[in-house]
C-alpha cells in the first residue's frame, strides 16, 4: 500500500464519531458571517444595516484576486457591519445577521435530485467556483478559482482527490463520502475536465474500508476516477506528502503542487464544488463534527457557516461538561484551541473537538536526550531538536539556513518527543522570526 | 463558566517519556544481573547494590545542594547508570568500595558537571569506568573465578580464585611466546563464551544475556539496529582479516566479538542516545569507529581490551558526525 517517503507518527485514532448520520443544525437567532473566512483578503460587504437578505445572497464581494465572496446563510435582516472576534481572539469584519425565516435565492436548485451532467466550459466552471465563494476545505482554505485557473506555463497532470482524514478523531469526511459519494465523484469529474487531466486519484487512508469501498462502487461509473488506498499515517493529508505517496513525486522547496503537474483537492470541497456548479449553491453550510471522549453523545451535523460554538455546543451536547479543558477546532494534531466560544464558524471549520482538563494539560518539560525521535518522525526530513536550541539562543538566520521554512507545522516533532520538548511552539517562533529577516533583507 | 486552555497544537502527544525510556533500558539489564548473581552470587549482588545505590545518592545530593533543582531521580537514568558501571567491573570484594568513587566520577564529574541527563558528551558509566582502571589498575583486573552456577551455595564467595579473561588470556599468553593453537587449548569453548561460562567483568560474562537484554530494546524501539550492527560486524570484520592474515597471532573473529565487552558495548554503551548520533548514517559510522578502535586497541594497545576507549573516543566526535550525517530533506 502506498504512503510518503519519510518520518510520519500514529497517533490514536479515536475516529468515534465514524457512525454518526449528518444531522441538520437548526438555525440560530442571529448569524455573524466574517469577511476573510479564506486565505487572502478580505471581502468587502456590499450590504448595509436594514438590508433585507435571502439565503446564498451575495453580501461580501471579493474586489482583489485572492479573494472569495461571501454570501448569506440566513435570510433576514442585517443588524450591523461591524467587527468581531475569531474563534482564536483576532478582531474580523462582519456582517450580522438577524434570522427570519428560511428563505432562499431561487436561482439555487433545492430539490434532493442528483444532476449528473454538465454543460460548463471549463472557463465557466472556474467563473462559477469564483462567484459561488468556494474555497479549499481541507484547512488552508485557498480559493478554488485561483487553484483552478493553472497558470501560463504549467501543466496540471493530476487530479488528486484528499480524502485521507488522518487527523485523529474527524470524521466529516468520512460521513461525506458514505452519505454523497455520487455528488462527490460528479464534483471530482467536473473538476478533472476542467484541468484537462486524463484522471483523478482519490487518496483514502485504509482505516476508512467502508468509505474505500462506497467510493470504489461509485467511482466504477464514472470515467477517469481511482481510488487509491494508502498505508494509515499521519501527516498523510498534508498536501506534499499526498502528492507524493500517490504520485512519487516532491514539491521542491517554497513551490506549489502545480510546479509538479499536481491539483490537490479536499473530498469536502469537491462535494461544495458539486453544489455550485449543478445546484448553483453557494458555500454556505459545511459538515462538521461534533466530539471527545468525555462528551455524552457524538455528532456530525451540516451547519450554515456563521453558527457560533456557543449554539453548536448548545445544541449537540447542551452545555460543556465539567472539567473541560479545551476546544478546539480542527483535530489535535494541526487544529486550534478555541479562546472565544461566541465567536462563529468559518467556511474551513471542520470540527468542534472537546478535551477535559488532564488531557489538555502538557507535561513538564525535561532535557533533551538527544534521542533522534524528532529526526525520525519530521516528514520534512528535518533536525526539529536544532531549531529548538537555535530558537532559543536566538539564532534565527542558522535556523533559516537549517531549512526552517520547509516545517509544515504537522506537530510530528512534538507529539513523539519523549521530553515534552514544545518544538512546534519554538519552530513556529523561529519561522516567523526568519521571515521578518527575510522581509527586512527585500527592502 | 470554568477558563478554557488554549496553547499550540499539537493538542496531544504520545507517551513516549525519558522515564519510559530509562526504564526500559534497566529491564533490558536484568537478564545481565540475573547471569551474573548466578555466577558470582553475593559479590555480584553487592558491587551493583552500591553502584546504584551510589549514582542515585549522589544525583540527588548534586541536584538538591549544589545545582538546587527539582530532583530527577525518578526517570532512572541513574539507576541505568549504576547498572552499566557494576557490569563494567570484576565482582570482587575490593569493588564494592572502589565502584561507589567509580560512581561518583560517572555521576559527578561525567553527568552532573555537564548539566545533567542530555548534556554529557562522554558516556557516564564509561568514564566511570575508566577513572578506575586507570586508579585501581590491579583490583579492575583481578578476576574472579567461576564456580559454576550459584557459587554462593556451591563455594563460599570468599574462596573464589581469580581467575583471567579469554582476552586477558590471549595478550597474555602471546606476550609469552606462546601460540594460538596453545592459548585456545586453555580457552573456554565458544558454545561456553556465548551462554556465558567465563571470565570478566559482571555484564561481559554473557553473551545470550546481553542479546536478549539489545532485543528487547530493539523491540521497544529503544535503540536501533544501527550501531550494534555496525560495531560487531566491523569487529568482526577486523578481527577476520587479522586472523586470516596471522592465525597464529590473533583469535578467529568468533572468539573476538565474543569475549570482552563488545557485546555490552556495542548494545548498551555505544547506543546510548546522549553520547551517540542522531542520524542513522551518522549511527552507522560511529559504530564503524568504534569497531575498528576496539580491535586496534586490542592488537596494539597495552590493554586487553579496547571497547571503553573507543566508544568515548568516538563519543568525542559524535557533534561532528550529528553536523555532517544530516537527515535527508524531502524538499530540495
Amino acid at each position: 500500500m502506498k504512503t510518503f517517503a519519510m518520518g510520519g507518527v500514529h497517533p490514536e485514532e479515536n475516529k468515534i464519531s465514524t457512525q454518526a448520520v449528518i444531522e441538520d443544525m437548526p438555525l440560530p437567532k442571529q448569524m455573524i458571517v466574517l469577511m476573510n473566512q479564506h486565505l487572502g483578503a478580505p471581502a468587502t460587504p456590499i450590504v448595509a444595516k436594514g438590508d433585507k437578505v435571502k439565503v446564498g445572497q451575495l453580501i461580501g464581494r471579493a474586489e482583489v484576486p485572492m479573494c472569495a465572496n461571501v454570501h448569506s446563510p440566513v435570510s433576514g435582516t442585517v443588524l450591523k457591519i461591524d467587527t468581531c472576534k475569531d474563534p482564536f481572539g483576532v478582531a474580523k469584519p462582519a456582517v450580522y445577521i438577524n434570522v427570519e425565516g428560511d428563505e432562499w435565492e431561487e436561482s439555487i436548485d433545492r430539490s434532493a435530485d442528483i444532476k449528473r451532467t454538465c454543460d460548463l466550459t471549463p472557463a465557466e466552471v472556474v467563473a462559477r467556483l469564483k462567484e459561488m465563494g468556494i474555497v479549499g476545505l481541507g484547512g488552508a482554505t485557498f480559493p478554488a478559482h485561483i487553484k483552478y485557473s493553472i497558470p501560463q506555463g504549467k501543466k496540471a497532470e493530476y487530479l488528486i482527490i484528499n480524502a485521507v482524514e488522518c487527523e485523529p478523531y474527524l470524521t466529516s469526511d468520512h460521513r461525506v463520502m458514505l452519505e454523497h459519494a455520487e455528488e462527490v465523484c460528479i464534483g471530482i469529474e467536473q473538476l478533472r475536465k476542467a484541468l484537462g487531466v486524463p484522471c483523478a486519484y482519490i487518496g483514502i487512508e485504509a482505516n476508512k474500508p467502508d468509505c474505500i469501498a462506497r467510493m470504489r462502487e461509485v467511482a466504477a461509473t464514472f470515467e477517469g476516477i481511482v481510488v487509491e488506498p494508502l498505508k494509515v499515517r499521519y501527516p498523510q493529508g498534508a498536501e506534499k506528502q499526498l502528492i507524493n505517496a500517490i504520485t512519487g513525486r516532491r514539491v521542491p522547496s517554497g513551490k506549489l503542487p502545480i510546479d509538479v503537474g499536481c491539483v490537490v483537492s479536499n473530498v469536502g470541497t469537491t462535494f461544495a464544488v458539486y453544489e455550485a456548479l449543478q445546484k448553483n449553491k453557494p458555500l454556505i453550510e459545511n459538515i462538521l463534527t461534533v466530539t471527545g471522549k468525555y462528551l455524552p453523545s457524538q455528532h456530525n451535523y451540516k451547519v450554515r457557516i456563521g453558527t457560533t460554538y456557543n449554539d453548536i455546543i448548545k445544541h449537540a451536547i447542551g452545555e460543556l461538561p465539567e472539567g473541560t479543558g479545551k476546544v478546539i477546532s480542527g483535530g489535535p494534531m494541526m487544529g486550534k484551541a478555541v479562546s472565544n466560544l461566541d465567536a462563529p464558524t468559518v467556511k474551513g471549520a471542520s470540527s468542534v473537538l472537546v478535551m477535559d482538563e488532564k488531557e489538555s494539560r502538557r507535561a513538564p518539560e525535561t532535557n533533551c536526550i538527544r534521542c533522534g525521535k524528532c529526526i525520525g518522525a519530521c516528514p520534512m526530513g528535518l533536525e526539529p531538536y536544532l531549531f529548538s536550541a537555535m530558537v532559543r539562543n536566538g539564532r534565527f538566520e542558522d535556523a533559516g539556513q537549517h531549512n526552517i521554512l520547509d516545517c509544515i507545522e504537522c506537530g510530528c516533532c512534538f507529539f513523539s518527543c519523549p521530553a515534552n520538548k514544545p518544538l512546534l511552539d519554538e519552530i513556529r517562533l523561529g519561522k516567523n522570526k526568519y521571515r521578518g529577516i527575510l522581509a527586512a533583507r527585500k527592502k | 463558566m470554568n477558563l478554557l486552555s488554549v496553547s499550540g497544537s499539537p493538542h496531544v502527544h504520545s507517551d513516549e517519556s525519558t522515564k519510559r525510556i530509562m526504564w526500559r533500558v534497566n529491564i533490558a539489564l536484568i537478564p545481565m544481573l540475573l547471569v551474573s548473581i548466578a555466577f558470582f552470587g553475593l559479590n555480584a549482588i553487592l558491587v551493583s547494590a552500591v553502584s546504584v545505590a551510589c549514582c542515585v545518592l549522589f544525583q540527588w545530593l548534586i541536584e538538591r545542594f549544589v545545582m538546587k533543582v527539582p530532583t530527577t531521580i525518578g526517570d532512572g537514568s541513574a539507576v541505568v547508570t549504576g547498572l552499566l558501571l557494576a557490569f563494567n567491573v570484576p565482582a570482587t570484594p575490593a569493588m564494592i568500595g572502589i565502584v561507589a568513587i567509580g560512581a561518583l566520577v560517572a555521576i559527578g564529574i561525567a553527568k552532573m558537571s555537564f548539566g545533567g541527563l542530555g548534556k554529557n558528551p562522554f558516556n557516564p558509566a564509561l568514564v566511570g569506568r575508566v577513572f578506575m582502571l586507570i586508579s585501581f589498575p590491579v583490583q579492575m583486573t583481578t578476576w574472579p573465578k567461576i564456580g559454576g552456577l550459584f557459587p554462593m551455595y556451591v563455594q563460599p564467595t570468599t574462596d573464589a580464585t581469580t581467575g583471567a579473561t579469554p582476552l586477558g588470556l590471549i595478550k597474555e599468553g602471546l606476550k609469552m611466546g606462546k601460540s594460538m593453537d596453545e592459548i585456545m587449548a586453555n580457552m573456554p569453548s565458544l558454545w561456553e563464551i556465548f551462554v556465558g561460562h567465563i571470565g570478566g567483568s559482571l555484564g561481559e560474562i554473557s553473551a545470550i544475556a546481553v542479546l536478549i537484554g539489545a532485543i528487547y530494546l530493539l523491540c521497544t524501539k529503544v535503540i536501533s539496529w544501527h550501531i550494534p550492527v555496525s560495531f560487531i560486524g566491523t569487529a568482526f570484520l577486523m578481527a577476520g582479516i587479522l586472523w586470516l592474515a596471522c592465525p597464529e597471532s590473533n583469535p578467529d573473529p568468533l572468539t573476538a566479538i565474543l569475549t570482552g565487552g563488545i557485546m555490552l558495548g556495542a548494545c548498551f554503551m555505544a547506543t546510548d542516545m546522549v553520547t551517540s548520533p542522531m542520524s542513522r548514517w551518522g549511527q552507522v559510522v560511529f559504530g564503524i569507529g568504534c569497531g575498528l578502535l576496539t580491535i586496534i586497541i586490542r592488537k596494539w594497545g597495552s590493554y586487553p581490551e579496547g571497547v571503553s576507549f573507543a566508544i568515548l573516543l568516538m563519543n568525542s566526535v559524535t557533534p561532528l558526525l550529528n553536523r555532517w550525517f544530516t537527515p535527508k530533506r524531502f524538499a530540495k
